[in-house]
């Protein structure tokens, strides 16, 4: 068993572990390391062909293997080590990180400082508990991405997409390129989770119908799908009876949600956030966890990559000061409340501020669509801040800078979404973390 | 003169305004609802020839996956998509490819070339 | 000499053809080996383990349930007693949990008090009356609303899946041959007594056949012109859990039952998952496998009743079996009407836990049904051991990745289970030839996940150790494929070299 020392480890070589490590190396870290599982980097962006990407972080449209194709680079240009094909059993507190790979054994690494990049996986048909046989033909749809983009098979001909998140379109359009006939996408919500501009040109282009307040109420096929039957739902996202009806397809594709891939944490104690499902963390990106940072949608489910990068910037920068044992300790940890309108906010804790620091940048996700809304802190219960935001979909994660003075020394942090008297004109700029 | 309006929801950015676009005899008369010059571009354009940007895969031999993902360069008109993809159904390169490399140049006389969207190195 | 596994050819004769490839058939199987025979299994489906031995509570009851002097009595406890001997050599994972069935008030106390007895009379050993107080100390996450139980030690609790393969391998590797993809169409009688088996795949001559086809046993009985009993398939649904709730409980936990079944368990698998049910609903299909949204919130309900707080966050997927029951009891002994035919049929609860001494009845069956029996110098009672990388030390694990590689690759990641698992799975003796049968052998797939991340990869390691191309790799049934090739318009010239 060979052991080996590095300041800085991140789990997990997609978009979230190779910023981390670029940002880490970049912030003095000497022995940087990035251990991937799968045999190249770039994690779930290379098999999303599609372009959507880099906007902001690059202020061009790639593709998903074009983005990553940018960092690949930027790692392959640095002295960071990379293990492919290499998967982490454990990784104990202390940093101790024990990995396996066909080519080099098992391994133990003593990291200084560890990133958790592991992004998520997908929700299961178990996991919603849809009735019906279990026949071949369904998957999920990020798994039949995979085999469609990057093997080159086709699960289906018919297909059926429950859940129209951004996955479920992007597939809906994809396997209509790929020759499939898609007959509809279902979904349980009144309103779509995925960008408008999905809708468009991944449905409307293709005159693909999307039925909202509808759920599969079982799958059929004793081999193979053969259908499934789908009813409508009310608010209260109960089966309105007399709806039911058959659709006929031999592949069903879920895009029904995703889950923070943190089991390597769960092993070691880590403290999560029952919501998003990752761990819980400061400014920092520091977890409960002295030394493991987390960024990516190990941490919370991301839309757009471009923020991966920055929070996993952040969670690089932090994880090499505290491995030069700069990272500030001590001090309590204020909580920060999701309150009304809010599903989620990351970081859920603040540690001490640093002298000098102007703002915090936030990352929100709302409990329901909403149109000209407000978005506010609440310290100590009175109103300390307030953020005018045009429109509010659950399924688009709002940034904001929180100016520190209005933080303040408030025992008692909450956000919440309000819906914004009037209209609102314009949206202030973000601004720029200081 | 014959005149239609048109409901066009935008795609440029995630806020997705909605508008109407008014053409008389083919040519975009008036647009509203649309909040900034991104938004009306896309809508005027949409209603006279709308075009997508196109995304899929070819075959590639002798690298270590199958597949190279492609992107055309620019949008291509929207009732050419599927003739552009039966063309690259029929492409298959051979590995190394670099990212960025000219897979197909003028797809179907269109003027778009196709990219390469990614390395694939030699197995 | 070792025999063969797969869709292969038919012998065109056999000493002894086993109908039905589930727990039942092979441990008969299994059996007919310790004997200078040649032993042959048909199996319709393309593995082992795809009926009801793949859709059960995976329980090996202690035996108290059955009524004193009934098959079901006396093969309960038996079997109980041969895997405590026969597990770890046969490589089926087993532990030994106890079982308890929860009385919530006094009356359901004197129902279990009978249960006591009728253990007692069945022969099962170390059975206790429980108060409250012990049951809450051994079981905290039931509710309180508890009187007592019976705690049975005898009981365990095994994986289903492997106790099949294992008898099989085993089988296997002391001669038997075991066809799969291969149906019974008929049954040659000659002078009321069998002469040979057509198949899907041909003719064997043989003069002794054992029914073990489970839900279609009485059809396979009536192609031999014996009607004398009927299946009325019972269906059970069941939720299973993720291993990270599998501590909420120590054992099997049983509702006081009723007359219809053992009521909806809690419990554990062998693996660590934790599940719920089955329920027990008549249907007429034997082929019909759906679970229902009744059925799911009726063992969602019932559960509750003995743990309210059900994690049904955590659920990881919902199946359904079928019972074959055939009446109260098992259909143990020989066919009225037709000689040298044998009948293991009507198989219900405790029919797993029974298996293995099913097989010793059933060559006494055969015994007396005229079969001559010599027995084999060198039958090997134990299958070679397989490792599972993630019961492992560091150091064995080291081990082991220096010596394979291909241990090194962990394609499964929710169970931790390596390249080189699964190609031992599909390379060894009963080997697997779909993705759900390297589930079954491995777990690969199996985990929270379920498939989602592994599932591609095992397609592939399948498609590569078969010889076979992607889009032949099935799911589980014959006709269950899983990918189609991606429709290329002529491989022509690249427009770049």
């Amino acid at each position: 068993m060979r052991e080996l020392s590095y300041d800085v480890v991140a789990i997990g070589g997609g978009p979230a572990g190779m910023a981390a490590a670029l940002s880490a190396r970049e912030a003095g870290a000497e022995r940087v390391l990035i251990i991937e599982r799968d045999r190249e980097l770039g994690g779930i962006l290379q098999q999303c062909i599609h372009n959507g990407f880099g906007l902001r972080r690059f202020e061009e449209e790639l593709t998903g293997p074009g983005y990553a194709h940018r960092y690949i680079e930027m790692v392959r240009n640095s002295d960071i080590d990379v293990w492919l094909d290499t998967t982490v059993l454990a990784a104990e507190p202390g940093g101790v990180i024990t990995s396996v790979s066909p080519q080099a054994g098992l391994q133990v690494v003593r990291a200084t400082s560890v990133v958790y990049a592991m992004g998520c996986r997908e929700r299961t048909r178990g996991a919603i508990r849809t009735p019906g046989s279990r026949p071949a033909g369904v998957f999920t749809a990020g798994a039949a991405q995979r085999m469609v983009n990057m093997e080159g098979y086709l699960p289906g001909k018919e297909v059926v997409i429950v859940g129209s998140g951004d996955i479920g379109l992007i597939m809906a359009r994809r396997m209509t390129f790929e020759g499939a006939k898609v007959k509809a996408v279902f979904e349980i919500m009144p309103y779509s989770n995925g960008l408008t501009r999905n809708i468009v040109q991944c449905l409307e282009d293709f005159g693909i119908p999307l039925y909202l307040g509808h759920s599969v109420t079982a799958i059929h096929g004793k081999d193979r799908v053969t259908g499934i039957t789908v009813s409508q739902v009310n608010e209260k996202l109960e089966i309105v009876p007399d709806t039911a009806f058959d659709v006929a397809c031999d592949c069903v594709l879920l895009s029904v949600g995703l889950i923070p891939e943190n089991e390597l944490g769960r092993a070691a104690g880590l403290a999560l956030d029952p919501i998003t499902g990752g761990a819980l963390v400061d400014q920092f990106r520091q977890t409960s966890l002295p030394g493991f940072f987390a960024a990516g949608n190990v941490l919370h489910v991301h839309d757009l990559v471009d923020w991966v990068s920055e929070e996993a910037a952040i969670a690089g920068r932090s994880a090499a000061r505290h491995a030069r044992g700069e990272l500030p300790a001590g001090g309590e940890a204020r909580q920060v409340a999701a309150g009304e309108g809010i599903r989620t906010v990351v970081p859920q804790r603040l540690s001490p501020l640093e002298p000098g620091k102007m703002s915090v940048r936030f990352y929100f996700r709302a409990t329901r669509p909403m149109g000209a809304s407000l978005l506010q802190l609440y310290a100590d219960g009175e109103l300390a801040f307030e953020r005018k935001l045009r429109i509010v979909k659950p399924s688009e994660m709002i940034v904001a800078d929180i100016p520190v003075r209005k933080i303040g020394a408030a025992a008692r942090l909450e956000f919440r979404l309000a819906p914004a008297p009037g209209k609102v004109e314009t949206e202030e700029e973000i601004g720029e973390e200081a | 003169m014959a005149r239609v309006v048109h409901a066009i929801q935008c795609i440029v950015c995630p806020i997705g305004c909605g508008g109407e676009v008014t053409v008389e005899d083919g040519t975009v008369t008036t647009l509203t609802g649309f909040t900034c010059n991104k938004g009306l571009a896309y809508a005027a354009e949409e209603v006279v020839s709308p075009k997508r940007m196109v995304t899929t895969t070819v075959r590639v031999s002798g690298g270590g996956l199958p597949l190279l993902p492609v992107v055309s360069v620019a949008p291509v008109p929207k009732d050419r998509i599927f003739d552009c993809l039966s063309l690259l159904r029929g492409v298959s390169v051979k590995a190394p490819v670099a990212e960025g490399e000219i897979i197909v140049a003028d797809a179907l006389g269109l003027g778009v070339d196709f990219r390469a969207a990614r390395d694939i190195a030699v197995q | 000499m070792t025999g063969t596994f797969g869709a292969g050819p038919l012998p065109a004769t056999a000493d002894v053809v086993v109908i039905g490839g589930g727990v039942v058939g092979c441990a008969i199987a299994r059996e007919l080996t310790r004997f200078e025979l040649s032993v042959l299994l048909i199996e319709r489906a393309p593995d082992v383990a795809t009926g009801t031995s793949k859709a059960n509570s995976g329980i090996l009851h202690a035996g108290f349930d059955a009524d004193p002097g009934t098959w079901k009595a006396k093969l309960n406890v038996r079997g109980a007693r041969l895997y405590a001997d026969l597990a770890e050599g046969l490589g089926i994972p087993r532990k030994a949990t106890g079982s308890l069935v929860v009385a919530k008030d006094a009356g359901q106390m004197d129902t279990v008090e009978e249960l006591r007895q009728r253990g007692r009379d069945n022969g099962v050993p170390g059975l206790e009356i429980w108060n409250r107080d012990r049951l809450l100390a051994h079981e905290p996450n039931i509710s309180p609303e508890v009187a007592g139980a019976l705690w049975a030690p005898s009981g365990a609790i095994v994986c289903p899946f492997l106790a099949t393969v294992g008898f099989a391998e085993n089988a296997i590797l002391n001669g038997a041959r075991i066809v799969t993809e291969c149906a019974v169409i008929g049954i040659d009688v000659a002078g009321g007594a069998i002469a040979a088996v057509r198949t899907t795949r041909g003719r064997v001559a043989t003069r002794f056949v054992v029914n073990a086809a489970g839900l279609h046993s009485d059809a396979v009985a009536r192609l031999a012109g014996d009607d004398s009993f009927a299946i009325r398939p019972r269906r059970g649904e069941y939720i299973l859990f993720d291993r990270s709730v599998g501590p909420l409980v120590n054992t099997v936990l049983f509702p006081t039952p009723d007359k219809v079944s053992k009521g909806i368990l809690v419990a554990p698998t062998v693996h660590g998952n934790l599940f719920i049910g089955p329920d027990a609903v008549d249907i007429d299909d034997p082929d019909d496998r759906e679970t229902t949204a009744g059925g799911l919130a009726g063992i969602v309900a019932g559960a509750r009743r003995i743990m309210p707080a059900l994690p049904l966050g955590t659920a990881i997927t919902e199946f359904a079996g079928l019972r074959a029951a055939a009446g109260k009891d098992f259909v143990i002994g020989p066919s009225p009407v037709t000689r040298g035919l044998v009948h293991a049929a009507g198989i219900q609860s405790p029919g797993l836990t029974s298996a293995p001494a099913i097989g010793e009845t059933m060559v006494e069956v055969l015994a007396e049904a005229g079969l001559k029996l010599r027995p084999k110098a060198g039958f090997v009672p134990v299958n070679p051991a397989k490792p599972r990388f993630h019961d492992l030390d560091r150091p064995a694990q080291a081990a082991l990745v220096a010596a394979d590689p291909l241990h090194g690759r962990v394609i499964c990641r929710c169970e931790t289970i390596t390249e080189a698992e699964i190609v031992a799975a599909i390379l060894s003796p009963c080997g697997a030839r779909t993705v759900d049968g390297v589930k079954r052998r491995v777990r690969a797939g199996a985990g929270r996940c379920q498939g989602g991340f592994c599932g591609p990869r095992v397609t592939a390691i399948l498609a590569r150790e078969l010889g076979i191309p992607v889009t032949a790799v099935r799911k589980d049934t014959a006709d269950s494929w899983l990918f189609l090739p991606r429709a290329d318009i002529g491989a022509g010239e690249g427009v770049h070299a």
